[in-house]
């Protein structure tokens, strides 16, 4: 297997509080790592720091290291680059107030882009990868924001497919979705991991289950314990891990 | 005690004077535009609004002084857009918080209630005298655009700042530059709001006489100016001769001109309601 992302003694502070301890941990190619945990446990700064997102959150400070395909987030990649490389999709739906076509458009054109056709192409394929292609194709043109939440956020997941990444970070994607539309949300992060490697940070245990190759659980900043999902849910190592998956801490 | 705490008396009583307090708002704007449109209304014609003054302003239009205007707005709007729009946009998004943007801000603050005679005396020091541009049109725009920029670029920071912070951490996330970001991701949201403000502080600018009294505005100037280093006749200021620097004008000829100023800066709030209004059905946010 290849090292994709290894993260070394990353520790992360807001205002010097800490949100991340020394977490070390090595993503590979094409898996999707499930990072499950409580509120506050640092799974969302963690995920923040892959794509320097965290650039934006005020008196953010980190030590330690991390790096994608062997550069440092910090020190090697030119950061548009990075985002680029490193799509995420967020919690709660962000279409853009344009067009559905626009806003799959947008990362493309950013990215010097300029032909109609190739466009095209990219929104199609885009919009096909993340099921969503046999809903919009005849409303490419109107707004985004009339399409449903479970619909907007796969708009936000094509969306990401068409900055053409490699890693894609998803941050508790279903959290405002009802079951079927996180059925088909899973249903197209299953399939996308043939082509890019997934990182999902969720609150909802069995969605790691059933979607993850591996989970790892982070508690207080953290990492508790990182394993196949297997293990981690039938053979947990520590027994915070344990109480946590069998729903004892609620 | 009783009934003096009733409350439906209570209720009755702040509803009489709020009512009161708004008629007392309202009503000087009615008569004051009924008046004008009562009294001017007759000398409208055709004529009037196309034909250059004659027998020294006592007959003939006001074309020079409307048209003088029109070119003062146009050069407004082209020196204080720009200006004001890049600079609102650096201090919302790039410049850092700290003293000297507080300062920057409070500065700003204060520029906006600096009375307009000041501004028209520092026209006439720095545009007029010290460039040499001389009581010109560029004179007179740079005077009123320099006035109009505070309220065009507290407007614009404001519809900056209104733009949520999803649309830019999309765009960040995208891998969008911060300039790109800005560009496609922050300006056109914010666009109708920096109009609004914008077309407000022009109808204010369009009918300010202090600033453009010593940098542009000609006495009486039967001809139309050929460039924009010309002097030019402006409404207010024309409105202004008229009224107290012209013995036996015909007080149906002021309170025309006077309509023609106040329908204009009518016209320019109504585009700008339109333009917010159209812009507030079409947000989705």
């Amino acid at each position: 297997m290849v090292e994709k992302i290894q993260v070394q003694d990353l520790s992360a502070y807001y205002d010097g509080a800490l949100a991340l301890k020394k977490v070390n941990l090595t993503i590979y190619d094409h898996e999707i790592l499930g990072i499950i945990g409580p509120a506050n446990s640092g799974k969302t700064t963690f995920l923040r720091t892959l794509n320097r997102m965290n650039d934006f959150s005020p008196g953010f400070s980190y030590e330690g290291s991390v790096r994608i395909d062997g550069k440092d987030v910090y020190r090697d990649w030119e950061v548009p680059q990075l985002r680029k490389s490193v799509g995420m999709v967020f919690a709660i739906p962000t279409p853009l107030p344009i067009t559905v076509f626009e806003n799959l458009a947008y990362g493309p054109r950013r990215h010097g882009i300029r032909s109609r056709k190739r466009l095209s192409e990219i929104v199609e394929r885009s919009l096909k990868a993340a099921f969503l292609w046999d809903e919009v194709k005849d409303r490419l043109h109107e707004s985004a924001m009339k399409l449903s939440g479970g619909q907007q956020q796969r708009l936000c997941i094509a969306r990401t497919l068409a900055a053409e990444p490699e890693v894609i970070l998803f941050d508790e994607p279903c959290s405002g979705l009802d079951p079927i539309s996180t059925a088909k949300i899973e249903e197209a992060m299953r399939e996308l991991n043939k082509q890019y490697t997934l990182v999902l940070v969720t609150n909802n245990t069995k969605q790691a289950a059933r979607v993850s190759d591996r989970v790892a659980f982070f508690l207080m900043g953290e990492l508790v314990e990182i394993d196949e999902t297997e293990k981690v849910f039938t053979i947990p190592k520590d027994e915070r891990t344990e109480g946590y998956v069998s729903g004892r801490y609620g | 005690m009783n009934q003096l705490m009733n409350p439906r008396r209570t209720e009755k009583i702040v509803f009489f004077f709020l009512l009161l307090s708004t008629l007392v708002v309202v009503l000087p704007v009615i008569l004051v535009v009924g008046i004008i449109v009562v009294r001017g209304s007759s000398v409208l014609s055709w004529e009037f609004l196309t034909a250059l003054p004659r027998m020294g302003m006592k007959a003939g239009g006001i074309f020079p002084a409307i048209f003088g205007t029109f070119c003062l707005v146009v050069g407004t709007v082209v020196f204080a857009l720009p200006v004001g729009i890049f600079s609102a946009i650096y201090l919302s998004e790039y410049s850092k918080r700290g003293r000297l943007t507080r300062l920057i801000e409070l500065a700003i603050v204060n520029l906006a209630g600096v009375p307009s005679v000041v501004y028209g005396l520092f026209g006439l020091g720095f545009f007029v005298v010290f460039l040499n541009f001389g009581a010109s049109i560029l004179a007179g725009s740079l005077t009123l655009a320099v006035m109009s920029l505070p309220v065009i670029i507290t407007a614009s920071r404001e519809a900056l700042q209104a733009v949520p912070k999803s649309f830019r951490e999309v765009s960040y996330s995208l891998g969008a530059t911060k300039w790109q970001t800005i560009r496609h991701a922050v300006l056109p949201h914010a666009l109708p709001g920096i109009l609004t403000g914008t077309i407000l502080s022009l109808s204010r600018a369009a009918g300010e006489t202090a600033p453009i009294l010593f940098t542009v505005a000609a006495f009486y100037l039967p001809k139309l100016p050929k460039s924009v280093f010309d002097q030019a006749m402006a409404l207010p200021y024309h409105l202004y001769v008229l009224s107290t620097q012209v013995p036996n004008v015909k007080l149906e000829l002021q309170y025309g001109t006077a309509l023609v100023l106040v329908a204009l800066a009518v016209l320019m709030n109504i585009v700008g309601i339109v333009i917010r209004s159209y812009f507030r059905t079409k947000k989705q946010w």
